[in-house]
């Protein structure tokens, strides 16, 4: 593990997704910034995929449960080489398939998400699907905190433990907020850990932006449950002006303000 | 037909090593010859309608033919949106079963109703619709909606319908299926109401007309070849259904006859009021409520025409 080289690939992507909200003039951008690290690891180090051949029956599957940090994925798509880091300019234009949130259509996109609450039981099936077929690919969703509102998240929590789906990963990043609010304001979220620990999953709870950590409990081998990783992020990590700015849930930034981001990337 | 449902999934699993069947908490013995032979491809996804949808998106997304069951209400407004998202969008071979169409269920009241599925389904783009007639068409559209391989919603009734089939038709998703020919009135039956139709037929039989009775089972994509042809070979043209008449199969009617310069003076549609429907008894009782009941449609027909 080559944390430097992974830190280096996080912050060219932060780059990428920074000019990306800029020119497409989009939102969502703070999201997309906090799950960067998550993103990173799991593409340079975890997930099973050919680039060439993104379709293959036995690739491991990842599906961006938290679809509105769909410029996140699409930067992390481009470095692994699944799609073209030349379509990334094309990110929220016409006739482009890179919409701001992702559509199936995309290599590389897995589900179709944008409403929340959706990844979590499409993963269950992909997941139940390797057990049906003997395959042993595994299956890797990121939700968002705020995602823990819908009640299909529980639901397919509890149909994962019954089964004992341990080729699921979920991954929450708990970045602290949601589009109006904290989460724990919003709703009562905390317990989060023991939330997911009394629904029957294997829980770990991480920082979301330590890269160690993360490689460590992204490759744990399974243990009969399924199992959930609480990764705890900063909102806007990477830019010291968007971190933990709640504004940054829609604002969009700048020509001078990407090119202050570039600069503390140390990407210019 | 809810238990042709069980027998006919139960029979095409033999042969087809992909099906994989997921139930919402119901059909708790039907389903057991299934569970018998096919221990990993059953599973009771709980009183949990969005998951299970989502269940089925992955495992058709995965190589699998999922099919999710369960009363109709909870396997299509209740989910409406994994339907659409998760199934319809990347347009998945999922068929979602839903039991209890219509009125079979109308003494457990209004939210065991299902007035308006036909509605929410074939509003969503890849989907297709199928309301067999009787029990042999279920066994014939679960076997069709296997080799289609896309999203498909089958409602069906409940047990106990009468076969209208002598022997078993000629069955193609999005062709109606004429079970007789006639040239002044053309009863379209769509769904468990194809018994119905049939009764009308045999009442304007005894009072000499000449009527005509189609099993319009596939109603999004609709038989345009099949529609086109009675338009132009009959006087009148009657739709039953046991849903509303808001966005239901003689809604889907009208919207094809207004594209195609067809008289649509010559269609009547017999369907529900906009409505929910309370303290309406049985299913027999409910519909003779809102006025499906062959005497009236009848009368309707003969009297009640202003052409």
């Amino acid at each position: 593990m080559t944390s430097l080289k992974t830190s280096e690939v996080a912050a060219k992507l932060r780059a990428n997704i920074v000019q990306m909200s800029h020119q497409a003039k989009a939102a969502h951008l703070a999201s997309a910034l906090s799950c960067v690290d998550i993103l990173t690891i799991l593409y340079s180090q975890v997930l099973s995929i050919d680039p060439n051949d993104p379709k293959h029956p036995d690739r491991d599957r990842f599906i961006l449960s938290k679809g509105h940090a769909a410029a996140a994925l699409y930067a992390t798509l481009a470095w692994k080489g699944i799609i073209s880091p030349d379509e990334l300019v094309t990110y929220g234009q016409q006739h482009s398939l890179l919409e701001e949130h992702p559509s199936p259509k995309l290599p590389g996109v897995e589900a179709a998400t944008g409403s929340l609450g959706h990844g979590l039981p499409i993963a269950n099936g992909m997941t139940l699907a390797a057990r049906i077929q003997n395959q042993s690919y595994r299956v890797f969703v990121l939700m968002s905190d705020g995602e823990c509102n819908e009640g299909s998240v529980w639901e397919a929590a509890m149909f994962a433990a019954r089964h004992k789906l341990d080729g699921l990963t979920a991954i929450v990043d708990f970045n602290k907020w949601q589009a109006t609010g904290r989460s724990q304001e919003v709703l009562q979220l905390d317990p989060l850990s023991d939330k997911w620990r009394s629904f029957g999953w294997s829980v770990t709870e991480l920082d979301g932006h330590d890269h160690e950590q993360l490689l460590a409990a992204l490759t744990r081998s399974p243990n009969g449950l399924p199992h959930v990783i609480i990764a705890h992020t900063v909102k806007g990590k990477g830019i010291s002006f968007m971190e933990d700015d709640n504004n940054w849930h829609y604002r969009v930034p700048t020509q001078q303000e990407v090119l202050n981001a570039h600069v503390e990337l140390g990407v210019v | 037909m809810r238990n042709a449902f069980a027998k006919a999934v139960t029979d095409l699993a033999q042969g087809n090593s992909h099906l994989v069947l997921l139930a919402g908490d119901i059909g708790n013995r039907m389903f057991d010859t299934f569970k018998d032979k096919y221990p990993t491809r059953f599973y009771n996804c709980g009183v949990a309608e969005a998951g299970m949808t989502g269940i089925a998106a992955g495992l058709a997304a995965s190589g699998l033919l999922p099919i999710t069951y369960t009363i109709t209400p909870f396997n299509t407004l209740r989910c409406l949106e994994q339907i659409r998202d998760d199934v319809c969008y990347p347009d998945l071979p999922v068929i979602l079963v839903g039991t209890g169409g219509g009125l079979s269920y109308a003494n457990l009241g209004a939210t065991h109703h299902s007035m308006d599925d036909i509605a929410a389904m074939r509003i969503l783009p890849n989907m297709h619709v199928i309301c067999p007639g009787d029990p042999v068409e279920v066994k014939l559209a679960v076997e069709a909606a296997l080799n289609l391989k896309r999203p498909t919603y089958i409602r069906i009734g409940k047990k106990g319908e009468p076969i209208v089939h002598t022997q078993t038709p000629s069955f193609q998703i999005g062709k109606g299926i004429v079970l007789r020919e006639g040239t002044d009135i053309a009863l379209i039956g769509v769904g468990n109401v194809l018994p119905l139709a049939q009764e009308c037929a045999n009442l304007l039989m005894d009072k000499g007309f000449s009527a005509g009775l189609i099993s319009l089972h596939t109603v999004k994509p609709l038989d345009h070849d099949l529609l086109l042809d009675l338009f132009t070979r009959y006087n009148r043209i009657a739709v039953v259904e046991e849903h509303g008449l808001a966005g239901g199969a003689g809604s889907a009617i009208l919207e094809w006859g207004c594209t195609q310069g067809v008289d649509l003076r010559k269609l009547r549609c017999f369907a529900g009021p906009d409505r929910f429907l309370s303290a309406c008894g049985d299913q027999m009782e409910a519909r003779t409520t809102i006025g499906l009941d062959s005497a009236k449609i009848v009368q309707s027909l003969v009297h009640g025409w202003n052409s």
